[in-house]
């Protein structure tokens, strides 16, 4: 049967399993977004493209599933970049659709013409601009295939107005063969077997977990091997949720703010077994102290993240659950008690800790309390900066997709985007959104778009009138010279009122779990202003460029 | 240290815009790249000769390529035997001088064009020939050179 443009794309999406699209109408898009009005495709309508691109990340990320945003052309598509960039940085499978001008004009300069697929060429996966009609289909074939498998990634497809109009015989393809694209799944059994052997002679071993582990669904294969193994593990800022952080062996996230006693254990490890992470500087600090006494397994199913910054004695490519798996089928005794013993006395004497004395409300304390009051089964989406840090130490993450964070972009303005993401996912779930008063603001439209659509979130903003992180580092190694960070912002309890959302203010710390509880009883978008201790930092901390054993602050 | 890497590419528009890219992005440095149709007209091949400080940056190279979707495969001929050719036209000053005979004997080139003026001449070799002849022709005077860059087969 012969369809359109915009029908072959609507039915190409139902038969992917879309079910929601999070976008923005527009001229280039005129008729794609007048049938998807007909259609059983849910599409939430934002109020900039930029939360699209996040809400569709935080869908994606909540559920494992293709999250898919949709622009006009120009500069539609050009908001959407930086949630394009933050999800490619961060391996989240997506589908980023873009009107464009007719094919005829295209190069012309013509009236919101941009060179969209030129512009995300380095911040996609893959990316497409369709020219022939009769490709259409096996282009979004393509383009799902390629954002779900391997190591995932958003993928753009750029469609120009009058190709959504041409028509062609429509025929979905069943399957993708791309002579091109073969992405690894199982790792190589002489590499695994070589692990195997390293696994036994080590007497210091750590695993370090990230990402990938997550996004591979193996977070039960790796609970089992550090289980079986007797290893014990410490997650990226990506990784937390992989493994149970009330497990006796977790030792919490690793790097420039984390526990002493993860980073200690990777300084003092024979062996590290890097599953799905890729040794980012944040994680590494100086790179030439890192793990030296450390031999290093790489599982990754990126090749090119393997011996990139830190050399590796024993790579394995492949999908993290399936290469656990084959760990898995050993039969092991170990003995690592003296290790163990020596780890249990690092988080004895250098436990996460910080102070209330100020009168003022702790962040820290805070965050802890959301954990205690949702029982650790909340979704936790974060902006970036001190809040994005403070949700990670203080936050007992158990589950997997339950923290969801911008980390290789750092981008301010994710969080609450991503947030009503993750709430349309999983509407049953409680979803915050962890944020700072600066943050909150680059994306404070999309609270619109939430109390439109009654989706839930409860954003809770951690206010102390700066941009904490770079006033943390000022404060550290700028003497102190505050440059553009104290920040004033609107009174937020009346700016989610006038949105139709609920605002409220704390300002003593007895309030704050009573007024958590009240929150999330409601049944409407939450605004929590919470004025927190302006001098409050994220600690410890390893010093940009200083090995990561070499942290500040936050020992007993 | 210079490596020639083969790369079979899908004949598709934007290809060569990912390769440049991935290098420039990447801060990898492209000595030379010369791109043409294949046997199978699907299929492009990249010769690219590219410098590289040590071998994890040489292995980074190969992995980023690699992993873009356009590309097939990636070979590094220097691991192998092979032959390395570029196809230059130099036009060069004066006549038919005796230096200029032996240079087009001693390399085998082509005289395609030549007046009182100039001299136009097509020679192919590898790179140490090539620069070679260059040489011997700088004290007859080059005006005008162009390359193709190099294209390599391994054996």
């Amino acid at each position: 049967m012969k369809k359109n443009g915009a029908q072959i794309l609507i039915d190409a999406l139902l038969k992917e399993g879309v079910e929601v699209i999070f976008g923005y109408p527009g001229g280039s898009v005129l008729p794609l977004t007048d049938l998807l009005y007909e259609s059983t495709l849910k599409v939430i309508q934002v109020r900039h493209e930029q939360g699209a691109a996040h809400a569709a990340d935080g869908y994606a990320r909540s559920t494992g599933k293709v999250g898919v945003c949709l622009a006009t052309s120009g500069p539609g598509a050009t908001n959407l970049v930086t949630g394009i960039a933050t999800a490619f940085m961060d391996s989240v499978p997506m589908v980023a659709i873009t009107g464009q001008v007719k094919t005829g004009l295209i190069g012309n300069d013509a009236f919101q013409e941009a060179d969209v697929t030129g512009i995300t060429r380095p911040i996609t996966k893959h990316n497409y601009l369709v020219k022939d009609i009769t490709q259409f289909a096996s282009i979004i074939k393509e383009a799902f295939y390629i954002a779900s498998t391997g190591r995932p990634g958003p993928v753009l497809i750029d469609v120009p107005v009058d190709i959504q109009i041409q028509e062609t015989e429509f025929v979905y393809p069943e399957t993708v063969n791309m002579r091109s694209y073969k992405p690894p799944l199982n790792g190589d059994s002489v590499q695994i077997q070589k692990a195997l052997r390293l696994i036994s002679q080590s007497e210091r071993p750590v695993i370090y977990s990230g990402g990938g582990v997550i996004i591979s669904g193996a977070s039960e294969q790796l609970r089992e091997f550090a289980l079986k193994f007797n290893i014990p593990v410490t997650t990226t800022l990506l990784g937390l949720g992989a493994f149970p952080e009330d497990n006796e062996l977790s030792l919490g996230m690793l790097g420039m703010h984390g526990t002493v006693y993860a980073n200690n254990a990777i300084m003092e490890s024979d062996l590290i077994i890097a599953i799905g992470a890729r040794f980012d500087d944040r994680v590494t600090g100086k790179i030439s102290e890192f793990a030296p006494y450390a031999k290093i397994i790489h599982i990754d199913i990126d090749p090119s993240a393997i011996s990139k910054n830190v050399a590796v004695d024993v790579p394995i490519v492949g999908d993290a659950k399936h290469i656990l798996l084959e760990l898995n089928k050993e039969v092991t005794q170990s003995d690592l008690g003296d290790w163990l013993l020596k780890i249990k006395e690092w988080k004895n004497k250098y436990p996460l800790v910080y102070s209330r004395s100020s009168g003022k409300i702790s962040p820290q304390y805070v965050v802890e309390q959301i954990d205690k009051i949702t029982k650790s089964d909340a979704i936790i989406c974060t902006e970036v900066g001190q809040n994005q840090m403070w949700a990670a130490q203080y936050y007992q993450y158990t589950k997997p997709r339950t923290f969801i964070s911008s980390g290789g972009l750092g981008t301010m303005g994710y969080g609450f985007p991503a947030a009503i993401g993750a709430k349309v996912a999983m509407p049953d779930k409680v979803v915050f959104d962890i944020a700072g008063d600066g943050s909150i603001q680059m994306n404070i439209q999309e609270l619109a778009t939430a109390v439109e659509n009654k989706i839930n979130v409860k954003i809770v903003i951690l206010n102390n009138s700066y941009l904490g992180m770079v006033r943390q580092w000022q404060e550290l190694f700028y003497h102190k010279r505050y440059a553009y960070t104290p920040i004033s912002g609107p009174d937020f309890v009346k700016l989610a009122q006038s949105y139709g959302a609920v605002g409220l203010r704390v300002e003593k710390e007895e309030d704050v779990a009573k007024v958590l509880e009240q929150a999330i009883a409601l049944p409407n978008v939450v605004v929590i202003d919470f004025i927190i201790d302006p001098g409050a930092n994220v600690l410890p901390m390893v010093p940009a460029g200083e090995a990561i054993n070499r942290m500040i602050g936050g020992m007993s | 240290m210079k490596h020639t890497i083969a790369a079979l590419v899908d004949n598709k528009p934007g290809v060569l815009a990912r390769i440049s890219g991935l290098f420039s992005a990447r801060g990898f440095n492209i000595d030379s790249l010369a791109v043409g149709e294949t046997n199978d007209p699907t299929v492009s091949r990249m010769t690219i000769i590219v410098d590289a400080k040590d071998e994890r940056i040489l292995e980074q190279i190969k992995k980023q390529l690699h992993k873009l979707i356009d590309i097939i495969t990636v070979l590094d001929l220097t691991e192998k035997e092979f032959f390395e050719r570029e196809l230059v036209l130099i036009k060069v000053n004066g006549q038919n001088t005796d230096n200029l005979q032996s240079a087009i004997e001693k390399f085998s080139a082509k005289v395609l064009s030549a007046d009182e003026k100039t001299t136009i001449i097509e020679a192919v070799g590898s790179r140490a020939e090539i620069s070679e002849l260059l040489n011997g022709l700088k004290d007859i005077g080059i005006s005008e050179l162009v390359r193709t860059g190099r294209i390599a087969i391994a054996k």
